[in-house]
């Protein structure tokens, strides 16, 4: 039997409709624990003023003013690290028996999945925003204009979106919400730390800037913080597409498989 | 339509490559417009028969059909007609109760009005209008349960599945809970429940199916099931464990079923309590045996499992659900 163009239409909006509710579901929730939220703020706070304040006398960068250099890098950064959101968030929710009660129900399945990764995006815009004032307030003066700003964003947003996918598998693999946020600091450390987020690659070691140079963070970090500033980004911009669209292409069926599997 | 709610034929799941096998060859059929009751202890088998019957989890062999549609080949046509709650579902910790079933309402793919007005009907039947608007977790056990059960009815299911629904509860929430059941089921609702309570399976249950390690051991209305029991226990606590040898061979034949022993206590299962313990301490006093205590009892869930399997219920995770606490999630295979 061949669906009717009606009935695509109204699956499409069921679609969007528990995505939707799933999303609405996850972002009350970090509104409910509002000392999650402001310590998801403070966090790359602390590092904008560590970085800024302490170390940043100490770091050389090549033409221009360090703070110019972090903020950027800070961004990329944090909007990451708020990927693990979703890895904790849903081994959370199947420690708690609530995957269970959604499996039970006649929603979309790929809507647990889409609508975390959904409040996490969202999240993700807002945090942006706060930690953009907060760059203004320590003297960050980005110089490649308004459009080349919000450009910067949309990239490391989508980065970032492709690599809830990936704590979506590790949240669903972990038996408790412990052992996933334990689980996501070894694979995200080593991504943002040993990339040029808050340090120019040629002062690292020679085996280590191979790594760094080529690893997608550092792709993204380049990306940005060239539109941002209005330097020449080279191939970094496509190439962040190009990882965020095969870390989705590889890691949204593997995610999805798991949570048919899981529970 | 058939006049069953659910029909398992033959049902096997195993876990860990087929060296558990959770249930192991279940066929039971579920009258529509009753309570039918699961009976049994932890592993027993009855969680996995109520995730495989909503979906949740795939038979490894044989088939399930609820409400007519089988559950491997239209699952989305079985969850549109059930309502889960129990240990196998949950409440979501930081959202309202409100917010709860409205939520699992439009995941229902219900009109957002319609849900709108049910929910706060549903509050308001169950007792938890005054704390809609408050999170979850501020909310009491009894409370939560009962909004739990709320969430399974926000779609008006046809056929509700009660996973242990009063593991843990106190006993007025528990008699609030039975009698929101017996309520539902004069609506017109059938419902499969799961327990280890011999009690709650005989006030709630027409009929009962018995399962332990996977097999059904038992089948029958409470009454014919307490008929083969027996009615009382007898419980003879002895000195010394030579005294127990002594005193099982005298008082043996009190018995039709095996006798118990557990230390120094023996345990008969008898139809006449009182005669049997006159007749038991007659016989102990003239051969000269002393013991240290009598007791006559109800039979428990415990005794049912000694009389139907000779073994005692295996409690691999049960400690923590008899002390009343929260039961544990099952551990994922």
């Amino acid at each position: 039997m061949t669906p009717t163009p009606h009935a695509e239409r109204s699956s499409l909006k069921w679609i969007v409709s528990d995505v939707a509710v799933i999303a609405q579901r996850d972002l009350l929730a970090l509104v409910r624990i509002p000392t999650a939220l402001v310590f998801a703020i403070i966090q790359p706070v602390m590092f904008v003023l560590l970085f800024r304040y302490v170390f940043g006398g100490a770091i050389q960068v090549p033409g221009g003013q360090y703070v110019n250099f972090l903020i950027p890098g800070i961004l990329v950064q944090t909007t990451i690290f708020g990927a693990i959101g979703t890895a904790i968030g849903l081994a959370e929710d199947l420690q708690r028996g609530l995957i269970e009660r959604f499996r039970a129900l006649p929603m979309t399945r790929l809507a647990v999945l889409g609508g975390r990764t959904v409040a996490d995006l969202t999240r993700n815009i807002f945090v942006l925003l706060i930690i953009t004032g907060i760059g203004y307030a320590v003297g960050f003066r980005p110089g490649g204009g308004f459009t080349a700003y919000v450009e910067a964003s949309l990239l490391m947003l989508f980065f970032a979106y492709s690599i809830s996918w990936g704590f979506a598998f590790v949240g669903l693999a972990a038996p408790n919400s412990e052992t996933a946020q334990a689980m996501a600091f070894p694979i995200i450390f080593p991504l943002t730390f040993a990339s040029d987020i808050f340090v120019p690659l040629q002062h690292m070691p020679g085996w280590l800037q191979v790594f760094a140079r080529n690893q997608p963070v550092s792709q993204v970090a380049t990306a940005v913080r060239g539109l941002m500033l209005g330097t020449p980004i080279g191939n970094a911009g496509w190439l962040t597409l190009a990882w965020g669209t095969g870390i989705l292409v590889v890691l949204t069926p593997l995610a999805t498989s798991r949570y048919r599997r899981a529970a | 339509m058939s006049e069953f709610a659910v029909e398992v034929d033959n049902l096997v799941r195993t876990f860990k490559d087929g060296e558990v096998r959770a249930l192991d060859g279940v066929t039971m059929h579920v009258p529509r417009g009753q309570v039918f009751g699961l009976l049994g202890p932890n592993g027993s088998g009855k969680t996995t028969m109520i995730r495989i019957l909503s979906t949740i989890l795939s038979p490894t062999s044989g088939s399930a059909t609820v409400n007519g549609f089988d559950v491997v080949s239209h699952p989305d046509e079985v969850r549109r007609s059930i309502g889960l709650a129990g240990q196998s579902a949950t409440v979501d910790e930081n959202l309202t109760g409100f917010e709860n079933l409205r939520m699992i309402g439009l995941l229902n793919h219900l009109p957002r009005s319609f849900v709108i007005g049910r929910a706060r009907e549903l509050l308001e039947s169950f007792g938890l209008a005054d704390a809609a608007n408050r999170p979850c977790k501020t909310y009491s056990g009894g409370m939560r349960r009962r909004l739990d059960v709320a969430a399974a009815l926000v779609a008006d299911p046809p056929l509700l599945f009660l996973d242990e629904p009063t593991t843990g509860l106190d006993p007025q929430s528990r008699q609030d809970l039975w009698a929101m059941i017996e309520g539902l089921v004069e609506a017109g609702t059938t419902v499969l429940l799961t327990t280890q309570y011999l009690e709650e399976a005989d006030r709630l249950a027409r009929q009962l199916v018995v399962l332990d390690h996977g097999h059904v051991i038992a089948e029958g209305t409470p009454q014919e099931l307490k008929s083969r029991l027996g009615t009382t226990v007898l419980s003879l606590t002895f000195a010394t464990v030579s005294d127990v040898a002594r005193g099982r061979e005298l008082v043996g034949d009190l018995s039709a079923k095996p006798v118990v022993t557990d230390g120094t206590v023996v345990e008969l299962t008898v139809d006449a309590g009182p005669a049997a313990a006159a007749e038991a301490l007659r016989r102990l006093d003239n051969a000269g045996v002393t013991i240290l205590g009598l007791a006559l009892r109800e039979p428990s869930l415990d005794d049912v499992f000694l009389t139907l399997t000779g073994h005692k219920a295996e409690d691999a995770e049960g400690a923590a659900a008899l002390a009343g606490a929260r039961p544990g999630r099952k551990a994922r295979p």
